[in-house]
């Protein structure tokens, strides 16, 4: 192995974008179970709702522009259906307790992302290597990827301290 | 995953496999670098209080440095589990190496929310086959040599 290696084949970065996608997934299935577990509660909090909503919408974009990238690059990848059956499988299974246990879970998944992305970029930018997208293109969309990862963290960083 | 973590993982392993302290050639040789290199990064190490060296024995890690050696193990073994168990990726080992700087501990734990955890990782990775134990492929033993992903 070489020490200190960084992103420099079109199936590294494929498998990269492909564990961006099963990462979108659990926002995405996350944010469904809760946003489901939420129409049994009578007090329906809105401001909650709307967040997960908002949030599996925006993951399932991010997923399509990630799983667009791979289409574009000389490499094999791992069916989605595949992806989505065992993350719901995994998830399906389990249930929040609370709206704060929601709030902290829909934190969690959005810090990761936002992580992965961060990382990922970093390795490009410290890279030479020439890929079958436009090395640009491809930094520019995971930037925008990222960026919206940044918000979804303020916003349920914000939405928890006005429920302190 | 830093080039200190990927140190004071190999040492880790060695020092199992060796059961005594890891020797400057067979660290360089598992990490495919130079002796001095591998020398030069250990004196790092020893300067961060991770490892300690003695001449013509070898590197042993320090408590913190087998502390930092077991995150990054578990970082790396959850990776090869995700790849091997879910992704069914065949050249698990050559990939985990190649993604192990990229993936950050923080994803690798949201990752491994999606296999089943074991609480006794890292000790569920095997040195000799280069391998966590609970893969749903049988991992071959590695020969010297044989374990560079590149």
């Amino acid at each position: 192995m070489s020490v200190g290696h960084q992103v420099d084949s079109d199936h590294q970065l494929a498998r990269l974008l492909q564990i961006g996608i099963v990462l979108e997934e659990v926002v995405e299935a996350r944010s469904y179970h809760h946003y489901q577990s939420l129409d049994d509660e009578p007090p329906l909090d809105q401001e909650i709702e709307a967040l997960l909503e908002h949030a599996a919408e925006e993951s399932a974009e991010h997923r399509e522009r990630l799983e667009d990238l791979i289409d574009q690059l000389d490499a094999e990848s791992v069916p989605f259906e595949q992806i989505e059956a065992l993350v719901e499988a995994q998830y399906g299974s389990t249930e929040p307790e609370d709206f704060d246990d929601i709030l902290y879970d829909q934190l969690c998944n959005e810090e990761t992302a936002y992580k992965f992305y961060d990382d990922l970029v970093g390795a490009l930018r410290a890279s030479e290597a020439s890929f079958s997208i436009d090395r640009d293109r491809l930094i520019d969309i995971l930037v925008g990827i990222r960026e919206e990862e940044a918000q979804g963290v303020e916003e349920v960083t914000e939405l928890m301290n006005t429920r302190q | 995953m830093n080039t200190a973590d990927q140190y004071v993982k190999a040492i880790y392993l060695l020092q199992q496999m060796e059961d005594g302290p890891a020797s400057t050639g067979a660290l360089a040789d598992r990490l495919d670098v130079s002796p001095a290199s591998a020398n030069e990064m250990i004196g790092k190490l020893e300067s961060r209080g991770l490892a300690e060296h003695e001449k013509y024995k070898g590197v042993t890690l320090t408590d913190e440095g087998i502390v930092r050696a077991r995150d990054a193990l578990q970082t790396y073994c959850i990776i090869e589990r995700f790849l091997a168990n879910v992704l069914s990726v065949d050249e698990f080992r050559a990939e985990a190496r190649e993604l192990e700087p990229v993936i950050d501990d923080l994803v690798a734990e949201r990752l491994d929310t999606i296999i089943d955890r074991n609480p006794e990782c890292p000790d569920c990775f095997d040195p000799e086959t280069d391998a966590c134990c609970h893969l749903d492929v049988v991992a071959e033993q590695v020969e010297p040599g044989e374990q560079r992903a590149d």
